[in-house]
């Protein structure tokens, strides 16, 4: 419950936010971010403080990552065809998403 | 988008999860042994292990264990105390919802509510604040939690809040218990999955000197699904290949100096002192009080507090079956508690970790901790 | 201090959980069903189903009664008045018994209860009736002194004639579970709704007379359902452990399958709430003759209050009483709730 959940930034004022979780807009204090946030921004909320912003292209960075460690850990002549149609997937969708915009 | 479907359904996606799976059944067929063990200390990890099913696709060998991670487990029952002896003094208390029903040595919270004690429930230490400055009364949080908790209580201290509001502090340090942990005997952990939410407060820097020390590999992990099983992965592959260091598979959260900001206010209000977690006794540096500095808003200053008068009440036997201690150290599970299910359920808790949502036989009790449930995909 | 005894009520005991259960099995059915004897052909007390049946030559006569306390009394797509001619049309549907014959309606009103918010109350109740074919034959009045009650209760019963009767424990291996729509709305709906949480798009309570919809696909299909309950206190999962149990089977649930509006899976995240635990108050989950499921699917979703049915899970042999969550990435149990986390739902 308010642990540690993500959510986007729609108004700043001095020391407080409006941030949206999945639909839900709460209030939350900007004491304890360590850098400036604007509306737009993605914030770690945590009992009602944002403790941390988001970097959006941190999200994509964190999903370069997963499938770097994939292709460390196949095993050398690529043989495995259902592991392959699994990375082909994860290819295809890596191209289709990214970040849009809340309208 | 972090707070929108699409993007936390990447981190759920059941295709990379697979893929994560199997490279997890790898990494440990790798390994050629069995158990391989790892512990993780949070909560909130366990909830989302629990959640998503995950131990039914971990591969039979590994074992993930759930060390003391639940802030409200591990606050001891002494300090519970203080909190009931408080209401029931007639102070108007207010606490996070979890702690309520945590049992002290004659009660819990719950229970001095029912005798008359006045307990507000917040989701926000910011809450307790505005209810402090709506009445002339004295308010005192009961402040748990571990540091991401901590860093809230210290800023809204240092924000300045209202004379009629002052702070117990049962706040926890959690990198002292791992520590612990790994010095204890018959802990057969071979690394640690550190919790992200911490880390982006304290940074991931902070793990180098453990990992130097007892020469265990640290990786810094999220909470989503695929956040977890990427994080076991490199902590299992770090295993196999004896890699000492720390890895962090949160970016999007973590950095290696984490949030200074944060971390400053936090040490301008709080010092660590050593202290006892409940069933671990002591963890150095693993107390959270107020300095000196802030004697004013410290509840354990402006009040006296009587809990000698609590003390008289020995704990009854079935308290004394409770292995809630042995669990949190990752040396027990709840099925082998002979309460559990039993005399010990949610509705009438006989330890702590039955009673808070990321306690470790409540989790079990919710979601079946693990049961052979079939379907084990991306097993080795 | 212990929290085990039970000398005095709690609130638990009418969460209609395990407390609830066992309160009624230990009081009510000790008083009610040893002496005077239960009559012959009868579903009765000790069945705890949504309602009672006594045999009258070639039909069943089914009745039900329910309480109505919810607070508030009036919530986004609803109030009390609605929903206590829904639940109690609705257990009488969940019995098999579509064509209602009457209802009751008992009021206890608190002194200073305004007479406009009666009159809305009471031209829910009337809207109600219309949609469900169902008329109020009796009833009863009383007003409490200020504080004695809080606001408004209103109990209604219902009777009902069915050649046949569908319970609740008539599971068997291989039958599919459906449910006839989204799930959590109600209980979400009320939750919000108390607590002022500032939405992109307001949650609603579904509660609606669902006897039409039953009906259609008694019709269409009469032998397909075999077993079938309305989803409130609790929730889906309450509901299907007590299948489970009753029908000593196994049930394995897709979470993917699970039909949650957007903002009901939005507000659930943020809260940790689960909507398969959280009330329903328009819905029903039927067990379905796996050769059927596919008919009876599209007989539901032809209806208006059936538009979101979808088939979610399975029942088996294996680990009987057990209900199984597959999320897609792994499996774990659906625990059996204490009761309806939220106090005072329907």
């Amino acid at each position: 419950m308010c642990l540690g959940v993500p959510g986007l930034v729609t108004e700043v004022d001095d020391l407080t936010a409006v941030v949206d979780f999945w639909g839900v807009r709460r209030r939350v204090r900007l004491d304890l971010v360590d850098e400036p946030v604007a509306v737009g921004d993605y914030v770690l909320n945590h009992v009602g403080f944002a403790i941390r912003r988001i970097p959006p292209e941190d999200v994509q960075t964190t999903l370069a990552l997963y499938e770097a460690l994939l292709r460390e850990s196949q095993r050398g002549d690529g043989a495995d065809l259902m592991t392959a149609d699994v990375l082909g997937e994860i290819a295809a969708g890596a191209e289709g998403s990214g970040l849009r915009a809340k309208g | 988008m972090p707070g929108s479907a699409v993007d936390r359904l990447e981190f759920r996606d059941p295709a990379r999860a697979r893929a994560l799976n199997d490279a997890l059944g790898r990494a440990v067929a790798d390994i050629g042994r069995s158990p391989v063990s790892v512990m993780h200390v949070c909560g909130s990890h366990e909830q989302a292990i629990a959640k998503f099913g995950l131990r039914t696709g971990f591969p039979r060998a590994l074992n993930v264990i759930m060390g003391p991670g639940c802030p409200v487990c591990i606050t001891d029952m002494p300090e519970i105390d203080e909190g009931v002896a408080l209401a029931l003094q007639g102070v108007r208390l207010a606490t996070y919802g979890d702690m309520l029903r945590v049992p002290g040595t004659a009660g819990s919270l719950a229970d001095a509510q029912a005798a008359g004690g006045r307990i507000d429930v917040v989701y926000s230490v910011a809450q307790a604040v505005e209810l402090a400055r709506a009445t002339t009364e004295e308010i005192v949080f009961f402040a748990t939690g571990f540091e991401t908790t901590a860093v809230a209580t210290a800023a809204v201290l240092l924000a300045g809040p209202p004379k009629n509001f002052s702070v117990l502090s049962a706040h926890k340090y959690i990198p002292p218990v791992m520590e612990i942990v790994s010095e204890m005997p018959g802990s057969r952990v071979e690394g640690f999955l550190a919790a992200g939410h911490a880390a982006t407060i304290t940074g991931w820097g902070l793990f180098e000197p453990f990992v130097a020390r007892h020469g265990l590999p640290v990786v810094v992990a999220g909470f989503e699904p695929l956040d977890i099983l990427a994080g076991l992965t490199r902590l299992v592959e770090m295993i196999r290949d004896g890699t000492r260091e720390v890895a962090n598979m949160f970016p999007r959260c973590v950095t290696r100096e984490g949030n200074r900001n944060a971390q400053a206010q936090l040490w301008r209000v709080f010092r660590p002192i050593g202290g006892r977690w409940r069933g671990i006794a002591h963890v150095p540096n693993g107390n959270l009080r107020l300095r000196d500095e802030w004697a004013h808003v410290d509840a354990r200053r402006r009040f006296t507090i009587d809990v000698a008068k609590l003390w008289d009440h020995a704990p009854s036997t079935l308290v004394r079956q409770c292995i809630c201690g042995n669990i949190m150290a990752g040396i027990a599970s709840p099925s082998d508690c002979a309460l559990f299910g039993g005399a010990c359920v949610p509705e009438s808790p006989v330890g702590a970790c039955m009673v808070s949502s990321e306690g470790t036989c409540r989790i079990w009790h919710e979601y079946g901790g693990v049961p052979d449930l079939g379907s084990r995909g991306g097993a080795a | 201090m212990t929290t085990g005894a039970d000398d005095r009520i709690l609130l638990k005991h009418g969460a209609g959980g395990r407390a609830m259960r066992r309160l009624i099995e230990d009081a009510f059915l000790h008083a009610f069903t040893t002496d005077p004897a239960q009559p012959a052909g009868l579903i009765g007390l000790a069945a705890m189903d949504d309602g009672a049946a006594v045999r009258i030559g070639d039909r069943w006569l089914v009745l039900t009664t329910d309480s109505h306390v919810i607070q508030p009394p009036f919530f986004p797509g609803g109030d009390i008045g609605r929903l206590s001619v829904s639940g109690t049309v609705n257990d009488l549907a969940m019995m098999g018994a579509t064509e209602v014959l009457g209802l009751t309606c008992s009021v206890i009103i608190e002194e200073g209860f305004p007479r406009h918010d009666l009159e809305r109350i009471l031209t829910s109740m009337r809207e109600a009736c219309l949609e469900a074919g169902a008329c109020i034959l009796t009833g009863d009045t009383k007003v409490m002194g200020r504080g004695e009650v809080d606001g408004i209760v209103i109990n209604t019963a219902g009777v009902a004639l069915t050649a046949r009767v569908v319970t609740d424990c008539g599971l068997r291996p291989g039958d599919r579970i459906i449910v006839t729509g989204t799930i959590g709305d109600h209980g979400m709906a009320v939750m919000a709704t108390r607590h002022g949480l500032a939405l992109d798009t307001p949650l609603v309570s579904d509660v609606a007379p669902i006897n039409r919809l039953v009906r259609a696909v008694l019709e269409a299909e009469p032998d397909a359902i075999t077993a079938m309950k309305d989803p409130t206190r609790g929730g889906v999962a309450s509901t299907l452990h007590e299948m489970a149990a009753k029908g000593r089977v196994g049930i394995v649930v897709d979470e993917r399958a699970l039909p949650v509006r957007a903002e009901v899976r939005g507000v659930s995240e943020l809260v940790g709430i689960d909507p398969l635990l959280v009330a329903n108050e328009g819905k029903a989950v039927m067990a379905v003759r796996p050769e059927a499921a596919g008919r009876v699917l599209d007989v539901l979703r032809r209806h208006p209050l059936g538009v979101n049915a979808a088939i979610v899970g399975v029942c088996s042999a294996e680990r009987p009483g057990m209900v199984i969550l597959d999320t897609g990435l792994g499996r774990r149990l659906v625990a059996e709730p204490e009761g309806e986390l939220l106090p005072r739902i329907c």
